[in-house]
C-alpha cells in the first residue's frame, strides 16, 4: 500500500479549494489514499450557509490572473466540490473536519456537505498520516 | 511512434474542454467499465495529460498505445489489459 497524502485544508476560496482538489484527485488516481483535513475556513467551504467565500479568489491571484480563473470556471471547468466528489468515486479519499475547528466555529456535523466523513483530532490526524507526505493549502 | 501500430480503437472520450486531471479522470472511469483488449483514445488538449495519462498506464498495468499529436490537440491511445 502507498503512503497516504494527508491535507490540511486550511484555505476557504476558490482558488486554494482547488489546488487542494488537484493534489486529492492526482494521489486517488495513482491509488494513494488520501486524507484531507478541513481546518477553519477551509471547513466552513463545506458548510452550505457559510461557504460564500468558497466562490472567491484569494488575494494572491493579479487582477489579470483572477479574469482568467474566473474565465475557466464560467466556461464550465469543473470546480473543486466536484473534483473532489469524482475523486471519491475513483479512489480511497476521507474527508474529516478538525474537531477544535469545528467547536471554534460552532458547527455540528449536520451543518457540513455529505461529502464530509467524520470528525477528527490533529493527533489522529497526523498519527493516521504515518510517513506519507503532508500538505497544508 | 508509428501510427501504422495503432489497433482498432474501441471507444474515443473527447476530454478537450477539461483542464488536468479532468482527461485521466475521464479515461479511468472508461477503463473500469472497459472489457481487456478494449482500446481508448483519449482525446485532450491538456498539456499535462501528455505526460500523466502515460505515467497512470504504466502504474495501473494497462498498455499504452501511443500520444499523437492532432490539430491543436493529443489523441492518447490506451489499451486495457485487466
Amino acid at each position: 500500500m502507498d503512503e497516504p497524502l494527508s491535507i490540511v485544508l486550511f484555505s476557504g476560496t476558490d482558488d486554494r479549494l482547488t489546488a487542494a482538489s488537484l493534489f486529492a484527485a492526482g494521489a486517488a488516481v495513482l491509488g494513494r489514499p488520501v486524507r484531507i483535513l478541513l481546518q477553519y475556513w477551509g471547513l466552513e467551504a463545506f458548510c452550505a450557509d457559510r461557504n460564500a467565500r468558497a466562490a472567491e479568489i484569494s488575494g494572491d491571484a493579479s487582477e489579470t490572473g483572477a479574469a482568467l480563473f474566473a474565465d475557466a470556471r464560467a466556461g464550465g471547468q469543473v470546480n473543486w466540490a466536484e473534483t473532489l466528489r469524482q475523486s471519491k468515486e475513483l479512489g480511497e479519499v476521507e474527508i474529516s473536519a478538525c474537531a477544535q475547528s469545528m467547536d471554534v466555529l460552532k458547527l455540528q456535523p449536520a451543518d457540513l456537505d455529505p461529502m464530509v466523513d467524520g470528525v477528527e483530532g490533529i493527533a489522529g490526524f497526523l498519527a493516521a498520516a504515518g510517513n506519507g507526505q503532508i500538505l497544508f493549502v | 511512434m508509428p501510427e501504422e501500430s495503432a489497433p482498432v480503437i474501441s471507444r474515443t472520450i473527447d476530454a478537450r474542454g477539461s483542464f488536468c486531471p479532468g482527461p485521466l479522470m475521464e479515461l479511468i472511469r472508461n477503463i473500469r467499465e472497459a472489457q481487456p483488449g478494449d482500446v481508448i483514445a483519449v482525446l485532450s488538449a491538456d498539456a499535462g495529460s501528455r505526460t500523466d495519462i502515460p505515467r497512470w498506464v504504466e502504474k495501473a498495468g494497462h498498455r499504452m498505445v501511443g500520444v499523437f499529436s492532432r490539430d491543436g490537440y493529443d489523441e492518447i491511445v490506451v489499451e486495457t489489459l485487466h
